[in-house]
């Protein structure tokens, strides 16, 4: 079996650590070995870390460190069609069929995500007020169970797996490999389209009258600005072009100081540099070409920016809400800004439809605000959002999750019991555990 | 789980009847700690659980005795999973008796001192298995600098001290984080009828500096704040001139 070493694991956010015996098996075979061996405390797969908090950790067990089962394993240039390993990377998978016209149909805001972790995560990107969930173009996955039994899993022929496994948070067994859909491309530019809102209202008429006529869409938001500016931003929609030569990727290159002072990111220095970046885009609707990696990962060209919050890191508070709980959006960026916890990064979309009893995604507004960990009293401010979204039916997004409660996500995922029961039968001894796991009470 | 921002979800608190281990309990419970664990000598009798029960958290009391070294493994394992470990058991002593008598003398060092310490080795292998974990140590201002009114104790607790500190560094990278708690003069029934020293403080303010350390993951917390200064002149006073102080 591949041999393991001791390490510190923490989350994107670096808010969250604990330490597990890691193996990074290079093949199916090796992966089977490697999870026979899962001691008491369970075992766990792990992609490129980048969930926020506790969801790829798993203290005192195993984890199985999937990169090394990586690569395209067949891919149909005329179909789109491609069988990938789980730790492949959406960058690299990216690279490998952008030149043949075709990309991956849901990336999120960073191409450092393995298709292991988008599936475990069902990830959203900036059309999946369109498109979907990552989930809705998995064509069939290979499942490992605890015991290193091997599974085949389409919707046809077992549905209740794909669905529980799809957003399952890697709690249902590991995920080998996965046959995509991809989507084809015509060119490495994405015509970009960027409107400015003076506030809240305003933002959410412009996304609601024609968000659905562009295939991306997300706003960023000012969360420094308050009153009648509360809720003003950018509006950046974007749609493939037609034409030119399809794209070789260019790597990400800038590279974050490894340490840097707490304070960075304070509100000060916040306001400032959102007042300024709101200015220098003009009122009226402007139109770019933007080339794709820029487009959607803008933050990969800053590698380690996840340290400019300081030794403690930072929380990432993501939400969605149904339409018509609009109050709830406008309560959460008032209570952050009079809590003085200024979110630099606040980001708002469109969700559509939602599909396993996992799932994050339904219908409406997703917000996403990062704190800084370290901030004053932000343990009761997000006991009080979990409160606030629970009451209006919305959810908060588990793949970015370092602090809610167990009562808080049994009122916001009324349909824990049925995944709790596919999981059950699955891995009936347990053995497939997180942190998240543990402090959420899931499995 | 502790989580991101620094809440631990279970707690054990041994000495479950000190007044700053139900005060630390109390405060974590008010934000967010959901099962406290009551390690004492005699667990049906502990008058801080029905608090903790009333403020919401699940409370289990289990029987420690410190002066028991060889049943310590076994009551950290009852403890279930820990997130963090406040070690607050301990005994005064009587330092006159301590002075003359050598099985007073020796009873003091060995609750206090080889109790905490095998203690100590018990959770440290717990959380070890765990993955995760953070420990909490109650020590005094009288390891700092042993003197002359109550240099029995401050022996048993710099002994402790030493220990912890030292087992900080062995844990640290596990992920484990141990953390010595230095309060000075704290009004419990500990103390109850001595005359308090200058700079005392009460089981709430230590509480809140134990909070507060255990999220910035401080390797020494000062209870009040200033002893750290006030001791770092002490330590370091003439002979002559420290035995003049009169506490």
């Amino acid at each position: 079996m591949p041999s393991t070493a001791d390490r510190i694991l923490r989350g994107w956010g670096r808010a969250t650590a604990s330490r597990a015996a890691v193996a990074r098996p290079r093949d199916a075979g090796e992966l089977a070995e490697a999870l026979a061996a899962a001691g008491p405390r369970g075992v766990l797969a792990r992609g490129l870390g980048r969930a926020y908090g506790d969801a790829a950790q798993n203290a005192g067990g195993l984890v199985v460190d999937m990169t090394g089962v990586d690569g395209v394993r067949t891919f149909d240039a005329a179909t789109g069609e491609v069988r990938v390993a789980a730790g492949t990377s959406l960058a690299a998978l990216a690279a490998a069929v952008a030149p043949h016209g075709w990309f991956p149909p849901v990336v999120p805001g960073t191409a450092f995500v393995t298709v292991g972790g988008a599936l475990a995560a069902d990830v959203h990107g900036k059309n999946h007020h369109v498109d979907g969930g990552f989930g809705r173009h998995v064509r069939r996955f290979t499942l490992v169970a605890p015991d290193g039994a091997a599974h085949a899993v389409t919707r046809e022929s077992a549905g209740d797996v794909f669905d529980a496994t799809v957003g399952g948070m890697g709690l249902t067994g590991v995920v080998e490999e996965a046959t995509l859909q991809l989507v084809p491309l015509r060119s490495g530019a994405i015509r970009e389209e960027i409107t400015r809102a003076d506030d809240l209202d305003d933002l959410l008429a412009r996304m609601e009258a024609d968000d659905d006529r562009h295939r991306y869409s997300v706003a960023w938001v000012d969360a420094a600005a308050g009153g009648p500016r509360l809720g003003r931003g950018l509006l950046l929609r974007g749609d493939h072009t037609r034409d030119g030569d399809p794209p070789a990727l260019p790597p990400a290159r800038l590279r974050a100081p490894r340490w840097s002072p707490g304070g960075l990111l304070g509100p000060v220095t916040v306001r400032a540099f959102n007042a300024l970046w709101l200015r220098a885009k003009p009122r009226a609707a402007a139109h770019g070409l933007t080339p794709l990696a820029g487009y959607f990962w803008p933050l990969d060209g800053v590698r380690g920016w996840n340290r400019l919050y300081g030794a403690r890191g930072l929380v990432q508070y993501q939400c969605v809400v149904p339409p018509g709980a609009e109050r709830v959006l406008r309560r959460l960026l008032e209570d952050a800004r009079a809590a003085g916890a200024v979110s630099p990064l606040a980001v708002l979309k469109r969700l559509g439809d939602g599909e396993g009893p996992l799932a994050f995604a339904m219908a409406g507004w997703t917000l996403a605000l990062d704190f800084p960990a370290a901030a004053l009293d932000l343990g009761p401010l997000l006991d009080r959002f979990d409160a606030l979204v629970a009451e209006a039916g919305g959810r908060v997004y588990l793949a970015k999750d370092a602090r809610m409660r167990p009562d808080a996500l049994r009122a916001m995922y009324p349909r824990l019991a049925e995944w709790r029961a596919v999981r059950e039968r699955l891995d009936p001894r347990g053995a497939m555990r997180s942190d998240l796991a543990r402090r959420l009470e899931l499995a | 789980m502790t989580d991101g921002i620094g809440r631990p979800q279970s707690v054990a608190v041994f000495g479950g009847g000190s007044d700053i281990g139900l005060a630390t309990a109390r405060r974590l419970v008010e934000h967010g700690t959901t099962r406290v664990v009551l390690a004492a000598r005699d667990p049906a009798r502990l008058p801080g659980a029905e608090a903790l029960r009333a403020a919401g958290a699940h409370v289990e009391a289990i029987a420690f005795d410190a002066d028991a070294p060889e049943t310590h493994a076994a009551v950290v394992a009852q403890a279930g999973e820990i997130d963090l470990a406040v070690v607050a058991f301990g005994v005064l002593g009587d330092q006159e008796r301590a002075e003359r008598d050598p099985l007073a003398a020796a009873a003091l060092a060995r609750t206090n001192a080889v109790g905490g310490i095998a203690l100590l080795t018990a959770l440290a292998e717990h959380m070890r298995a765990q993955g995760h974990g953070a420990i909490a140590v109650l020590s005094s201002v009288a390891a700092e600098r042993p003197r002359r009114a109550n240099f029995a104790y401050g022996a048993s607790k710099a002994a402790l001290d030493a220990f912890a500190q030292g087992l900080g560094d062995a844990l640290a990278p596990e992920g484990i984080h141990v953390m010595v708690v230095r309060p000075g003069f704290v009004h419990t029934k500990m103390t109850a009828g001595l005359p308090p020293a200058p700079l005392s403080t009460d089981a709430d303010a230590v509480a809140r500096a134990i909070e507060d350390g255990l999220r910035r993951r401080a390797p020494v917390v000062w209870a009040p704040g200033a002893l750290r200064w006030a001791f770092a002149v002490i330590r370091h006073l003439p002979r002559p001139l420290f035995r003049r102080l009169k506490r």
